[in-house]
C-alpha cells in the first residue's frame, strides 16, 4: 500500500469523524430551535386570538420579570434589578400567558428534560436498555409518600400540596439512599442495583395498596390522581424549586460524561482507564434519583419521556454522552412539552393527563423504534 | 541490570514490570499463589496455562484491578497500590477477554475512550489524531463509523486492542487477544504487539491459549497451574512435552520450525 494512499483512508476517516460530530451540534441546535417553536405554539394554542409575535413578546416579558424577581427576591433588597422589557402586549394575554401558560410549558420542558438525562443516566450505569429513571423505584416510593400524607388525613388544599411534595420527595430520596447503601454493601453491580430496584419498587407498591384499601374513598381517588403525571398542578413556584434541584444536579452527570462512556465497556475496562465504577455508578445514580425526585414530586409519574428520550437520541448521534447527554435532556423537554400540548388539545375542552398521553404516544414510538432496528440489542 | 539505551531521556535503564509473590484469592476461592514474575520493556511475556489457571486474575491484579491479598506489583520499582487509578491508567492498558457492550457506539468512539486517562472532558485534536493512527495500526480505518456491537468477535477484538493502545500505556495486558481472530488476523495482531515492543519498548503480557503462538512471539513463557507458577522461562524450556503432560494432561510432540518450538497435542491422557 502506498503512503498516499494511506494517508487518503486517514484523512477520509476524519472528514467522516468530523462529519459525525457536526451532525451531533446540528441535532443539539435543530432541537433548541424546536423547542423555540413548540413554545410557540404551545402558548398561541388555546389562547383566543393571540398572534404569534404577541404569544412570543409575552413569552419573553413574563420570563423577565418572573427571573426580574426572583433574582431581586435572592438579593434580598440590597440591589435592584430592572432588566425585564415592556412589550406592546394587551394585558389581558399577558395575564392569561404569564399566569396559566407558562409556568405549565417550562414545567414541561424541565421535567422532560430532567427525566430524559436521569434515564440516559440510568441505562449507563446500569448498562441497561430498559433501565428508566424509574427502574430503581423512586417513582413508586414518591406515589407512596404521597398517598401517606393525602390518605393520612391531609387533603390536595393549596397549603397542603407543598406537603405532599414534600413527603413524595423524601421518600423519593429514601428509596435512593436505600439501594446506595445495598450496593454500597452488596457490591455496587448493575444487578445489584436493579434486583434491590425492583425489590423495593414492589415494596412500595404493596404499601401504597394497603394504605389505599384502608384509606377513606375520596382520599383514595386522590392520591390516585395525584400519580397520574400531570403538569396542570405547575405554577412557578413548583417550577423554581424544580429547577432548582435540577441545576444542582446535572453539572456533575455532564462533568462525568466520559465516566459514563467508559462504565459502558464493562467495570473492568473502566477501572483499567483510571475510572472506579463502582463510586461513579452509586454517584451518578444518587444525582440521577434526586433529579428525578425533584420533576416527580410536583407532577406525579410521566412515563415513557426517560426511556424512549435516550433511544432516540442514541440512534440519531450515537452514545457520546458528552453529546448524548444534553442532547437527551433538550429532546426529552420538547418531547414533553409536544405531548402535553396535544394532551390540552385533542380533546379540548378535556384536558388530559399528559402521563396518560406519553404513555399511549410513548408505546407505539417504541414499538415502532424496536421493529425498525437492524438489530436488536436486548 | 543496566542498559543505557538513550531513548527516554532522563530514563536510565529499561522498564520494568516487578510482579512480587502475589496471591489471590476471590473469597474462599483461591486463585493465585505466591506468583512472582519479571518482565521489562521491548519484552513479551506470554502466560500459558489451563481454564481456571488464574490467568485472567493475574492480569487483573497487575493492573490493580484486584487488589492481591499478599504480594504487590512493581513498575520501574514503585509500588502499583500506592498510585492513583489515573496513574496505573496512564501507564498500564489492559484489553479483557470480552467486553460487554449493549449499547450501539461507533468504533471511533469505543477507541477514543482509550484516550480517557489522558483528556479533559473536551478532546483535542491531538487526541483524535491518536486514535487515527491506532486505528491505521490494526487496519481497521474501514470500521471507524461502523457500531461497535455489530461488528464480528475478531473485529470487536481488534477494535479493544486499538482503544488499549490508544491508552498510549507502557504496559500492555492482554487477555487472549487471539481468542476470536482467523489464522491472518492472529498472526497480524502478533506481529503489531512483536513491532511495539520492539519500537515502542512496551512491556506486553499476554494471556494465550494457542501455546505455537505462544512459543513463536513471546520471549518468555509463565506457565501457570492452579494459582501457581509451573514453569517459567524461554518458550523452548518451558513448552516442554513434559511439562504439557503435566500441566494441561495432554500428550504432546514438540518439534522445531525456523527455530521455535512447535507444538502439536495429539491425546488427552
Ligand atoms: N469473579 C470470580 N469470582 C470467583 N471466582 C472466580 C472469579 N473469577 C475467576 N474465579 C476463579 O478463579 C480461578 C482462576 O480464574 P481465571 O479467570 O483467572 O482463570 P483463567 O486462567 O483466566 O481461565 P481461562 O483460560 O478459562 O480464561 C478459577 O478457579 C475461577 O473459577
Ligand atoms: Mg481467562
Amino acid at each position: 500500500m502506498g503512503g498516499g494512499v494511506e494517508v487518503a483512508a486517514e484523512s477520509r476517516v476524519l472528514e467522516l469523524y468530523e462529519r459525525f460530530v457536526s451532525k451531533k451540534f446540528l441535532f443539539i441546535a435543530g432541537t433548541l430551535l424546536l423547542i423555540v417553536v413548540l413554545v410557540g405554539v404551545a402558548v398561541t394554542l388555546g389562547s383566543a386570538n393571540i398572534t404569534v409575535g404577541q404569544a412570543y413578546a409575552a413569552v419573553v416579558e413574563a420570563t423577565l420579570e418572573k427571573l426580574e424577581a426572583a433574582v431581586n427576591a435572592m438579593m434580598l433588597g440590597r440591589l435592584e434589578l430592572h432588566f425585564a422589557p415592556d412589550f406592546d402586549v394587551p394585558s389581558k394575554y399577558e395575564k392569561i400567558v404569564c399566569d396559566i401558560r407558562l409556568p405549565r410549558v417550562f414545567m414541561a420542558l424541565v421535567v422532560g428534560a430532567a427525566l430524559a438525562l436521569a434515564g440516559t443516566v440510568m441505562q449507563a450505569i446500569l448498562r441497561n436498555p430498559l433501565a428508566s429513571p424509574f427502574t430503581i423505584g423512586i417513582s413508586s416510593a414518591a406515589g407512596f409518600g404521597a398517598a401517606l400524607a393525602i390518605i393520612l388525613g391531609v387533603s390536595l388544599t393549596r397549603s397542603t400540596i407543598w406537603i405532599v411534595a414534600g413527603n413524595a420527595f423524601v421518600f423519593a430520596v429514601l428509596d435512593a439512599l436505600l439501594i446506595y447503601g445495598i450496593s454500597r454493601m452488596k457490591g455496587a453491580t448493575p444487578e445489584t442495583m436493579i434486583l434491590a430496584g425492583v425489590a423495593f419498587m414492589y415494596l412500595w407498591s404493596g404499601m401504597t395498596s394497603f394504605l389505599q384499601y384502608v384509606g377513606e374513598a375520596h382520599a383514595v381517588q386522590e392520591a390516585l390522581i395525584w400519580m397520574f403525571g400531570d403538569l396542570t398542578k405547575a405554577t412557578w413556584l413548583k417550577l423554581g424549586v424544580t429547577s432548582l434541584i435540577a441545576a444542582a444536579c446535572i453539572p456533575y452527570l455532564v462533568l462525568k460524561a466520559w465516566d459514563l462512556n467508559v462504565l459502558m465497556l464493562g467495570d473492568e475496562t473502566a477501572k483499567s482507564l483510571g475510572v472506579d465504577a463502582g463510586r461513579v455508578r452509586l454517584a451518578s445514580m444518587l444525582f440521577a434519583s434526586l433529579l428525578t425526585a425533584g420533576a416527580v414530586c410536583f407532577v406525579g409519574t410521566i412515563g415513557f419521556v426517560g426511556l424512549v428520550a435516550p433511544h432516540i437520541v442514541r440512534m440519531i448521534i450515537g452514545g457520546d454522552h458528552r453529546f448524548l447527554l444534553p442532547a437527551s435532556a433538550l429532546f426529552g423537554a420538547a418531547l414533553l412539552l409536544a405531548c402535553d400540548t396535544a394532551a390540552r388539545t385533542v380533546l379540548a375542552p378535556v384536558i388530559l393527563p399528559v402521563g396518560i398521553l406519553t404513555s399511549f404516544m410513548g408505546v407505539p414510538l417504541f414499538l415502532y423504534l424496536i421493529l425498525r432496528r437492524r438489530r436488536e440489542y436486548w | 541490570m543496566v542498559t543505557a539505551t538513550g531513548e527516554h531521556e532522563g530514563k536510565i535503564g529499561r522498564m520494568k514490570l516487578r510482579i512480587r509473590g502475589v496471591t489471590f484469592s476471590y473469597g474462599s476461592i483461591p486463585a493465585l499463589n505466591d506468583v512472582s514474575i519479571e518482565v521489562e520493556a521491548s519484552e513479551v511475556l506470554g502466560i500459558v496455562g489451563p481454564n481456571g489457571a488464574g490467568k485472567s486474575t493475574l492480569l487483573r491484579c497487575i493492573n490493580r484491578i484486584l487488589k492481591p491479598q499478599r504480594g504487590a506489583v512493581l513498575l520501574d520499582g514503585a509500588d502499583v497500590s500506592e498510585m492513583s487509578m489515573l496513574e496505573v491508567a496512564r501507564r498500564m492498558g489492559y484489553v479483557p477477554q470480552n467486553s460487554p457492550m449493549v449499547f450501539p457506539t461507533t468504533v471511533f468512539d469505543v477507541v477514543l475512550m482509550g484516550r480517557r486517562p489522558h483528556l479533559s472532558w473536551r478532546c483535542s485534536a491531538d487526541d483524535v489524531k491518536k486514535v487515527l493512527e491506532v486505528l491505521k495500526a490494526l487496519r481497521i480505518e474501514d470500521l471507524a463509523m461502523r457500531d461497535f456491537t455489530e461488528l464480528s468477535g475478531g473485529q470487536q477484538q481488534k477494535v479493544l486492542i486499538a482503544r488499549a493502545l490508544a491508552q498510549e500505556p507502557e504496559v500492555l495486558l492482554l487477555d487472549e487477544p487471539t481468542s476470536n481472530l482467523d489464522v491472518r488476523h492472529q498472526l497480524e495482531v502478533m506481529e503489531l504487539l512483536r513491532t511495539l515492543a520492539d519500537e515502542k519498548k512496551l512491556v506486553v503480557v499476554m494471556a494465550i491459549h494457542d501455546l505455537n503462538l505462544a512459543a513463536r512471539f513471546a520471549d518468555k513463557i509463565v506457565m501457570l497451574n492452579a494459582g501457581r507458577i509451573f514453569a517459567a522461562g524461554k518458550p523452548a524450556d518451558v513448552l516442554t512435552p513434559k511439562n504439557i503432560s503435566k500441566v494441561y494432561g495432554v500428550d504432546a510432540v514438540v518439534s522445531e520450525v525456523s527455530g521455535k518450538p512447535f507444538i502439536l497435542p495429539l491425546k488427552p491422557v
